[in-house]
């Protein structure tokens, strides 16, 4: 595994999309939902992706994950079209943690099933190997050995966020895609799966897309922040810059409808 | 308006639910008020017990679950003492409801426009023009362009943040005293959720509504709330006047509510942030004491023995250790 050690970067150059409307009838025109997207991740790096529904993030993240082919532009894998790798070597590279760990977990299949299904897929070791892999890495996300054996239903939100979030790491990834991974938990989980990423970030130098529409949560993970509006950069940046001394006016719309509760003496003593 | 009775008076409320031979208590001896023109939020973790204990206002509670009240009036009126039909007078009416999810709340075979103005015929005896009408003017009011069209669309037409308007407005129709609003702005963006936080206290202001509203976004809650209630594990570990609350919370289950959120600026970036270790009880026993103890940082055993709660003016907490004023029990272990 000396694959740690090496940075690998993807990014997205100049792309453009529009979705194909084949209505049953007729061919409705495209409908254009990215217009020149520039974003590049690298290893050990965050960016933070901010923007409404419907402002592009879910494509950008099909895009980095060759889940989707650009109109124009280029999804380039440390200098290499990602299209050019095979569906499985892509899957090693880049990975997805979904929102809703409620709806990205087969149901029907124990945690330890979920999370050897990756190795299985690509062939990766026998049985007993893959089953220490599984141990090693639930053991990295914090769930108890105990969880092996037990269905999702059995979890709790932020506990199912562990498990998607180990198995995503399962082909160690360089890069992971996670879009909203915190939106549907309470506070006290989300601030765990966030010590994690951050965890797991510093321990093997993975690179993150972090989707959200909290801007207090991106500003606190991420290094850049990419501000993403109908599908066009508005802008871009370090964090605290973006955050502090937003330049665009739909960013400081975005960082005035984040509501905080108030920053009192009692909080400010937090990080004493 | 100074009426001598609140507008909604709660005490001693009780859920329990029954599987089996097992009864879960998972709502004990709550109570509160609500004034005229005011917002009572309720906050807590998945499970507390929040949506629970606003079902039971309405009996809209699941068969499995059965409420147990002391004291439940509303405008003065004891509600137990109603039948099914003077409640589902009350229901929609006086006292109307918006949950979270707008597209499993609409109907989705029947038009925006039907859906408002059967509420309102259903308790009014008006014409059908006259609710069509008053349909139009609040789809206006709650910030909806091109109201006549959207009046004959079906929900699924419609955005997610459209949808909770027309649910606000089907609300309003018939000039409730009264809103009960479950997590209603949860699922939408962040700029939509704060347009529609305006409107619903622009609304409040006009009509004197009454309202509660349930959350686990403590941001929300400090900018809409009146009063404050922090539920956990079916208790109310925290209430008083929301500022006094959020500015100064003497439980320890709130306080680290409030550090788990990550404040740019005050919080280090990229630094692990504080967070609550273990899960909400299950309650299939009886819980001996404080039921936060076991994920408690500072409990110590005298917290596993019955304790009454502490006060400090209308500010209650159920801590044994957050007795002395100006002193927080989390506080006395961090420095």
């Amino acid at each position: 595994m000396n694959a740690a050690a090496q940075k690998h970067t993807l990014a997205l150059e100049n792309v453009s999309f529009a979705y194909g409307q084949a209505g049953l009838f007729r061919r409705s025109p495209p409908a254009r939902v990215l217009h020149g997207v520039d974003i590049r991740i690298s290893s050990g790096m965050t960016v933070g992706l901010v923007g409404e529904s419907g402002s592009g993030k879910s494509t950008i993240a099909k895009l980095m994950l060759g889940l989707a082919t650009p109109d124009e532009g280029r999804v380039l894998l440390d200098g290499q079209p990602l299209q050019a790798l095979s569906r499985l070597e892509r899957a090693r590279t880049v990975q997805m943690v979904f929102q809703d760990p409620y709806s990205s977990l087969n149901p029907r299949a124990t945690i330890a099933e979920i999370l050897a299904a990756p190795l299985r897929v690509h062939g990766i070791g026998d049985t007993a190997s893959r089953s220490a892999e599984v141990r090693r890495m639930m053991d990295a996300v914090g769930l108890v050995p105990a969880f092996a054996q037990r269905y999702p239903r059995e979890l709790s939100g932020g506990q199912r966020q562990r498990v998607a979030i180990a198995r995503a790491l399962m082909l160690q990834p360089r890069i992971v895609v996670c879009d909203e991974p915190t939106s549907a938990l309470d506070v006290s989980v989300q601030s765990q799966i966030l010590n994690l990423l951050l965890e797991l970030q510093r321990e093997r130098g993975l690179g993150y897309l972090f989707v959200s529409h909290n801007l207090a949560v991106v500003q606190h993970i991420a290094d850049e922040i990419v501000v993403l509006q109908g599908g066009r950069v508005v802008e871009r940046g370090a964090a605290e810059a973006v955050y502090f001394r937003p330049g665009h006016a739909y960013t400081r719309q975005l960082i005035g409808a984040t509501l905080l509760p108030p920053d009192g003496a009692f909080a400010a003593g937090v990080t004493a | 308006m100074n009426t001598p009775f609140p507008l909604l008076q709660v005490d001693g409320l009780c859920v329990d639910i029954h599987a089996g031979a097992q009864t879960k208590h998972v709502v004990r001896d709550v109570g509160f008020s609500v004034q005229r023109g005011k917002t009572l939020c309720i906050v807590g973790e998945s499970g507390c017990g929040k949506s629970l204990t606003a079902l039971s206002i309405l009996d809209l509670l699941p068969a499995a679950a059965e409420r147990r009240v002391r004291q439940l009036r509303f405008a003065g009126e004891d509600m137990t003492a109603l039948d099914a039909c003077a409640l589902s007078r009350l229901r929609g009416a006086r006292i109307a409801m918006i949950f979270q999810d707008p597209m499993t709340s609409l109907n989705p075979v029947f038009t925006v426009g039907t859906q408002l103005t059967d509420v309102l015929r259903r308790h009014r005896p008006v014409s059908k023009g006259e609710a069509w009408e008053r349909a139009l003017y609040l789809l206006q009011r709650v910030g909806i362009t091109n109201a006549e069209e959207r009046l004959r669309q079906y929900p699924f037409e419609l955005s997610g943040g459209l949808r909770q308007r027309v649910m606000i407005a089907m609300a309003l129709m018939c000039g409730p005293e009264l809103l009960i609003a479950d997590e209603p702005t949860t699922a939408l963006d962040v700029t939509v959720q704060a347009e529609l936080l305006e409107l619903l206290k622009d609304i409040q202001r006009e009509f004197g509504l009454g309202m509660v509203f349930i959350s686990h976004d403590l941001g929300l809650v400090s900018k809409i709330a009146d009063e404050l209630i922090v539920m956990y594990a079916g208790d109310i570990v925290e209430s008083g006047p929301a500022q006094a609350v959020l500015n100064a919370p003497r439980h320890p289950y709130t306080q680290m509510l409030l550090r788990c959120i990550p404040r740019p600026g005050s919080t280090q970036a990229k630094s692990a942030l504080p967070s609550i270790a273990g899960t909400v009880p299950s309650l299939d026993t009886p819980i001996r004491g404080c039921t936060f103890a076991d994920r408690c940082p500072v409990a110590e055993s005298r917290c596993r023995e019955p304790f009454a709660a502490m006060a400090t003016g209308a500010h209650r907490y159920l801590c044994v250790k957050a007795g002395a004023p100006h002193t927080s029990p989390l506080a006395q272990e961090t420095v």
